[in-house]
């Protein structure tokens, strides 16, 4: 049936082909500093997932209402408060990933990758898509996310969700922890690394050159 | 006085929004193609976040921190949880009256800004300033220092990026890394390098 395939297609799509944050930049403000331990990247991402399909869903119930004069005051309003929730709950239920998460989750309400698909999907379709196609966005935010978080958790530590994989040195064992790992440069080189593979996979995301090099022995202008 | 020094000095460098606490980092990555937006990006920022920083600090002072409602009779209350909403609204209305004032009164300023304002209702760095002051309990002259001293480190740390990727343009590099993967590792260069002023300000 073609609209399972379509819904299928919304679902897969953002995972790497059209992964918001290696392709769009967007949501990776976020993306970068909860990702030092893989715990605190999976719970951002979860909250991130329940934030985006949940504001697609309103958003895209009630797009027949918004006057398109403030319809981003109304979506900020919508996430704002599905983000007000989720803060309350984490710090009911998870203190301590909430404190080390501190002003991030808040920081979900300006993430681009929602207000994104809001604006430019949810706002034009029926629920259902919205929201699978928020889940697939989702998805592929929190598929960079764990990669990101599991990586430099486990080479900065030595642990990988609180279990110590490799033995450090300090205990007997033969790994020496890259300190590196855990500082803010070290996100950056493996986001760009990530890209560098994923458009090396994909050749067709690759940008075009601004700028072609002259050929050898051409003389310049 | 030197307490706010050392506010302005420790939120440019030490704290820098963009490099080492990756915000707003999707407008950083964006807008850094060319100096010359590069450059507007980081006027419109220093000017957002120094008149907005301290107006939610008012707000905040005077509304919603627990027990600020005491004299209106409500001492009990405790609006903390709503300063998200407030914040953001009163982000929104500044940024859209600058840029009407500035339509009004300075037409070739507002028309050099052009797009930059109005992303800037939706940028993270904006609103964490804001949640940073809360956290961190300033005062009002504080967090007029701080606003005024994040915005300056992230129109440094945008412009040094831009003029980098201006001459990356002519660089010959492998097809993957082109564009977005290399800015990606040029930032962390940076972020490298700003880490050496980590013992510039000592607090």
């Amino acid at each position: 049936m073609a609209n399972t395939e379509v819904f299928w297609a919304k679902l897969t799509n953002p995972l790497v082909r059209q992964n918001p944050v290696t392709l769009q930049i967007l949501g990776i403000c976020s993306a970068l500093a909860v990702t030092t331990t893989l715990d605190t990247a999976l719970t951002m991402s979860a909250s991130l997932i329940v934030v985006i399909v949940a504001s697609a869903g309103i958003v895209s119930l009630i797009r027949h209402h918004i006057p398109s004069t403030i319809r981003l005051i109304v979506q900020i309003v919508i996430v704002a408060s599905l983000v007000i929730v989720i803060d309350q709950f984490l710090q009911a239920y998870f203190f301590d990933i909430s404190q080390r998460l501190s002003v991030y989750v808040s920081l979900i309400t300006t993430n681009c990758l929602v207000l994104g698909r809001t604006e430019s999907f949810a706002r034009n379709n029926p629920p259902f898509v919205s929201m699978t196609d928020a889940l697939g966005n989702g998805l592929g935010y929190a598929l960079v996310l764990t990669i990101i978080g599991a990586v430099r958790e486990l080479f900065g530590t030595g642990r990988l969700l609180g279990q110590q994989l490799l033995p450090t040195v300090e205990q007997g064992g033969w790994f020496q922890p890259l300190n590196l790992m855990l500082l803010a440069p070290s996100a950056f080189f493996l986001l760009g690394g990530l890209v560098w593979i994923v458009r090396s996979l994909w050749p067709e995301q690759v940008e075009p050159s601004e700028f072609e090099a002259p050929k050898a022995g051409e003389t310049g202008p | 006085m030197s307490g706010s020094g050392d506010i302005f000095l420790r939120a440019m460098f030490v704290d820098n929004m963009p490099l080492t606490l990756f915000l707003g980092l999707c407008t950083f990555l964006a807008l850094s193609r060319r100096t010359e937006s590069a450059v507007g990006l980081g006027i419109a920022i220093i000017a957002v976040l120094g008149i907005t920083v301290p107006l939610n600090n008012l707000i905040y002072i005077t509304f919603l921190a627990p027990g600020a409602l005491s004299w209106a009779g409500y001492g009990e209350l405790d609006l903390s949880y709503l300063s998200l909403i407030a914040f953001i609204g009163v982000i929104a209305a500044t940024v859209q009256l600058i840029e009407m004032l500035l339509d009004r009164f300075l037409p070739a300023v507002h028309a050099s800004f052009g797009v930059f304002l109005p992303l800037l209702t939706v940028q993270c760095a904006i609103l964490a300033g804001s949640l940073f002051m809360v956290e961190r309990r300033y005062d009002f002259v504080e967090s007029v220092a701080f606003g005024l001293g994040s915005g300056a480190g992230f129109a440094l740390a945008v412009i040094l990026l831009g003029a980098l990727r201006a001459r990356l343009a002519y660089a010959d590099m492998p097809d993957g890394l082109r564009g977005l993967g290399i800015a990606f590792i040029m930032t962390g260069l940076m972020s490298l390098g700003f880490a050496a002023f980590a013992q510039m300000v000592a607090i």
